[in-house]
């Protein structure tokens, strides 16, 4: 059944770019390279805990990795892990052709 | 980064079936046609009705998915909410009459019908972004 291929590793992918800020933050970091949190809470235009939080976010997912330098620390996309969401997505192109094929037969039963 | 309006889809299948929109909504929303083509279930075209689809169970997944009606536009458009495995999706069909038949496009995306009108014009859209996923692959090699 091609709807449950490695779901588990999707998971918290898809979750952590369901939430439209974290998906800017990420699209930022792939757009610039390394970002400090200074600078994402800038962009992102929230509070620094609310950016802090949505890096936590992020990093759960392994989307983000961090370095400290001083005081600062440094945030840097990780876009290979979105390599099980794009899995996830071709298997369900995969199911979905098929039940076309299936409705296209059913169609040709029907009255 | 990818321009959205190349690569606008989430997860879009289309295909044009030489059948009237009135046999393809019959087979989207009678569930007795929907289990022949689709999967089990114990949908209702009511909005607000929640029901599943069920499949083989396999390890590691039970084969439930968590439903609930969002949209039933007779002959035009249906969508449906599509939860599984702590996933949530939402499915939505489009019928078009087509020459010589129906276009039937479904897609499949990460929010919400509504949501997704909420988000729209948006700067960091769903679909821009699924758009944009394989092209931030390609540059990762």
């Amino acid at each position: 059944m091609v709807l449950c291929v490695k779901p588990a590793n999707a998971n918290p992918v898809f979750r952590a770019l369901a939430d439209p800020t974290r998906r800017a933050i990420f699209e930022e970091l792939t757009r610039q390279g390394e970002r400090t949190v200074h600078a994402l809470t800038r962009f992102a235009g929230v509070s620094q805990p609310a950016v802090s939080k949505h890096l936590t976010v992020l990093k759960r997912a392994k989307l983000v990795r961090h370095r400290r330098e001083g005081r600062e620390t440094h945030y840097r996309a990780q876009p290979d892990a979105l390599a099980p969401m794009v899995d996830w997505l071709r298997h369900y192109g995969a199911f979905w052709r098929d039940r076309f094929d299936r409705l296209e037969a059913l169609l040709e039963r029907m009255e | 980064m990818s321009n959205p309006a190349e690569s606008p889809r989430t997860l879009v299948i289309e295909r044009v079936f030489p059948h009237p929109p009135e046999k393809l909504w019959r087979a989207l929303t009678e569930n007795p046609l929907i289990t022949q083509w689709l999967m089990k279930n114990d949908f209702e075209p009511v909005v607000g009705r929640k029901f599943q689809f069920r499949s083989q169970p396999v390890q590691g997944w039970d084969g439930v998915i968590d439903c609930e009606v969002l949209i039933v536009d007779h002959l035009k458009r249906l969508s449906y909410s599509w939860s599984t495995m702590g996933v949530d999706f939402a499915v939505l069909w489009t019928l078009t009459p087509a020459e010589g038949g129906t276009h039937l496009r479904m897609e499949q995306s990460g929010f919400r019908p509504d949501q997704q009108q909420a988000y729209q014009g948006a700067k960091y859209g769903w679909q821009k972004f699924i758009g944009g996923l394989e092209q931030v692959l390609a540059r990762i090699d």
